[in-house]
């Protein structure tokens, strides 16, 4: 149970290595915190920098795998109680997936149907426990598809739509969901790309996200002044978006 | 969606009514099954943070059956339905020439409330806790059986005085009344310049109602500067002629409804604004007549004020240090004041020794009652400040107010609290009883040496 200043007591991370993930949890540490499970594809993940005190469990969560995914929640609920916050942290870029039907095939299953079925899997817990939230890890590269990553962002926009939408399923049943559209971050995805304006760190995602969660936001960007450049830019015409997306 | 009376972690859960009669004549039928979140009593949710809520899970409200309140004057006791509130309750007894034996800030409380949180009023220090002047409690535990202790019957008794519904339903109790033989206090109201002179004159005070209301945006030489009211029923003669014509009425006047879904209106300015005017109008000392409402319940004249905080609620910070830590007392409110969280209504009080109750609040000490607008980004440091102190100062925290406290916190403050987890595990061995607090403190879980 989140406390009155919005302090989690447990946290489970579906893509337990990510970056954006791990600086959530430290973040959303306090006192408060007991419990944090690590889901995903590696058993070693980077332990995050919170008190020896807090009990960290892995667990082996494959996003493009749907048919685990009401188990991997239920191995969480057995290994941490109620889950107050769990974030939606996996995803891949897909550098090739535009020249290959296959690996868009496959960036689709794990970035999209992957945040529909596990982000479901957990709403049923959330529901059954009548409180916590689900963070989603969308992007601003699904507010509007660019031309040169248009399949990632496609993927994006379709667990963006998923995410706003579950939120407003689940209104009254005490779960919600903060969906979060972070810009550009230095993460182990985007390493070795070049960085443009509004590149921002890991922890400034997680401080929008505690942010966000203390104030009962539905959404949040990353930076913040994303959304009204976003704004604009959703309108712009055809030939200044291509020009933008160098 | 339900929270606490702070509005801060709202959960959902299934609200069913029982009634009173009903639970009596078929205990075994009355509860819900257990669908793997079980259940927890609601009265009227003036808690403040989540111990009457229980997310996915039941939540249980007793209503009045059909003879709630019965008086028996020549014992000057009473038998309620616990979901009697005290506003009921003051309006059948005052008239009769009875008082409750403790009443907390607010009528809008009820009597399985009153047992389960142990409460405190201003007699504490002369008086004691509701607890204290129960005589028996019909107590419906998971096993659907409706039980009736009295004092003689030892642990549970003590478990579920102070309990937070973890041990059962309160169906109805039986309470010492205080007979009274006007419905007005006599009250001395004394504006105190700072925290020592304070301190002083309430460890010397001697009266049955007793609480100073504490300026926390007062610093320096000013610090702990407040208004300290005491008091005692007022007797006929006490009383004007013209108030002795009617010398028991009890007319509350009806709320002014705060709306909806308004902005945090309590500000730091309103708040030093409230606070300095609060002050100045207070005479220097004074002694004149209040009525019951206005010395007991003045925020009852306004309904629904928790509203003033906004959407993100406000938390009510109590806790209690022992006798001697008067000088950890002054370090906290020093660090409230410096901390910039405005907060009005401060009150400190003196307690009177313990009682046997397990996890009842008050020990013999001073106790610290704030609230504070939850939406502050950096509140979290001040509690933590506050709960190191008071746990250093071997003090401990009022569950009926808490929202944020942690299993180690709770842990630390009630030395009893294995005891009253293994007394409570011998009536809900399946932990059919549970809460949203409950889960947050485990409460429920087993104690590891
Ligand atoms: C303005 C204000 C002033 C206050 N002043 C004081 C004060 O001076 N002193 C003080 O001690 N407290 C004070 N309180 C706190 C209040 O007295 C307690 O929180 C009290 O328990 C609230 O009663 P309730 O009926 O609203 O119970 P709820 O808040 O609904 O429930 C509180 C607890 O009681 C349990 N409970 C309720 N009914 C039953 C039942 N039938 N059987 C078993 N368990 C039950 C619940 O499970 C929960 O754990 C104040 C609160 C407010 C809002
Ligand atoms: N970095 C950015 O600029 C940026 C911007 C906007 C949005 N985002 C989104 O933020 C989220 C986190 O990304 P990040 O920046 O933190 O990158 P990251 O450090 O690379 O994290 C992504 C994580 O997803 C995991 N993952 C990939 N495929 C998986 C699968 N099939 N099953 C389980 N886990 C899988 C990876 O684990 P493995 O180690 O197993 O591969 C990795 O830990 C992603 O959803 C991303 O789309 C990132």
């Amino acid at each position: 149970m989140n406390n009155a200043v919005q302090q989690p007591q447990t946290i489970l991370v579906l893509g337990g290595s990510s970056d954006i993930g791990r600086a959530i949890v430290e973040a959303l540490a306090s006192p408060a915190l007991r419990h944090v499970v690590l889901a995903g594809r590696s058993s070693d993940p980077q332990r995050p920098d919170v008190s020896p005190d807090v009990t960290i469990t892995t667990l082996d969560f494959d996003a493009g795998d749907p048919t685990t995914h009401r188990d991997v929640v239920a191995a969480a609920v057995e290994a941490a109680g109620d889950l107050d916050v769990v974030i939606q942290a996996f995803g891949q870029l897909g550098p090739d997936a535009a020249d290959d039907p296959e690996a868009a095939a496959e960036l689709v299953a794990v970035n999209t149907a992957g945040a529909v079925s596990s982000g479901l899997a957990v709403a049923e817990q959330l529901r059954r426990q009548g409180h916590g939230v689900l963070v989603v890890l969308s992007s601003v590269a699904g507010v509007r598809t660019r031309g040169s990553n248009f399949v990632y962002g496609a993927t994006k926009a379709g667990q963006d739509a998923f995410a706003t939408g579950l939120h407003h399923a689940l209104h009254g049943t005490g779960a919600r969901v903060l969906t979060v559209r972070p810009g550009f971050v230095r993460t182990a995805m985007t390493e070795g790309l070049e960085e443009v304006p509004f590149t921002i760190d890991p922890g400034d995602v997680a401080d929008a996200v505690a942010g966000g969660l203390r104030r009962g936001k539905s959404i949040v960007w990353a930076p913040g002044v994303l959304r009204g450049v976003f704004g604009v830019l959703r309108y712009a015409p055809d030939a200044v978006w291509r020009r933008l997306d160098r | 969606m339900l929270t606490g009376w702070g509005r801060t972690a709202p959960s959902a859960g299934r609200v069913i009514d029982l009634d009173g009669d009903a639970v009596r004549g078929a205990p075994h039928e009355a509860l819900p099954i257990d669908e793997g979140r079980g259940a927890i009593p609601r009265g009227l949710g003036r808690s403040y943070g989540d111990p009457a809520q229980n997310g996915g899970g039941s939540v249980l409200r007793v209503l009045p059956g059909r003879s709630p309140i019965s008086l028996d004057r020549n014992a000057a006791t009473v038998t309620a339905d616990a979901g009697v509130s005290f506003d009921d309750l003051l309006r059948v007894l005052v008239p009769a020439g009875f008082f409750v034996p403790v009443t907390p800030g607010t009528r809008f409380i009820t009597v399985g409330g009153a047992i389960a949180s142990d409460i405190h009023g201003k007699n504490h220090h002369v008086d004691g806790t509701f607890g204290h002047h129960c005589t028996r409690i019909s107590l419906l535990t998971a096993d659907g059986e409706l039980r009736t202790l009295t004092p003689a019957d030892g642990d549970l008794w003590w478990a579920t005085i102070g309990g937070m519904g973890l041990t059962g339903l309160i169906v109805d109790a039986t309470f010492d009344l205080i007979p009274i033989e006007t419905s007005q206090c006599l009250v001395r109201t004394q504006r105190i310049a700072n925290f020592d002179a304070l301190v002083d004159t309430m460890a010397a005070d001697d009266q049955r109602y007793s609480v100073a209301w504490v300026d926390l945006l007062a610093s320096g030489a000013a610090l702990g500067r407040s208004v300290l009211t005491c008091g005692e029923h007022a007797r006929l003669d006490d009383l004007s002629a013209k108030q002795r014509r009617d010398p028991l009425a009890f007319a509350p006047p009806s709320l002014i409804d705060v709306p909806r879904g308004g902005p945090n209106v309590l500000s730091r300015a309103a708040v030093r604004a409230f606070n300095e005017v609060w002050y100045r109008k207070a005479r220097r000392d004074h002694v004149g007549p209040e009525s019951i409402t206005g010395f007991f319940h003045p925020l009852d004249m306004v309904g629904a004020w928790n509203r003033l905080y906004g959407g993100a609620g406000f938390l009510q910070y109590q806790f209690v240090v022992p006798d001697d830590e008067v000088d950890t007392m002054r370090v906290a409110i020093e660090r409230v004041v410096a901390s910039g969280h405005a907060s009005f209504l401060a009150v400190l009080k003196r307690f009177g020794p313990a009682n046997p109750a397990m996890l009842s609040f008050p020990t013999s000490g001073w106790t610290l009652t704030l609230d504070v607008p939850a939406a502050a980004s950096d509140l979290h440091v001040l509690l933590s400040e506050l709960d190191e102190l008071v746990l250093g100062a071997g003090g401990r925290h009022y569950l009926a107010k808490d929202a944020h406290i942690t299993p180690s916190i709770v842990r630390a403050g009630y030395p009893r609290l294995a005891e009253w987890k293994a007394v409570r595990r011998s009536v809900d061995p399946h932990g059919y009883w549970i809460s949203d607090q409950a889960r947050r403190l485990g409460l429920l879980e087993e104690e590891v040496a």
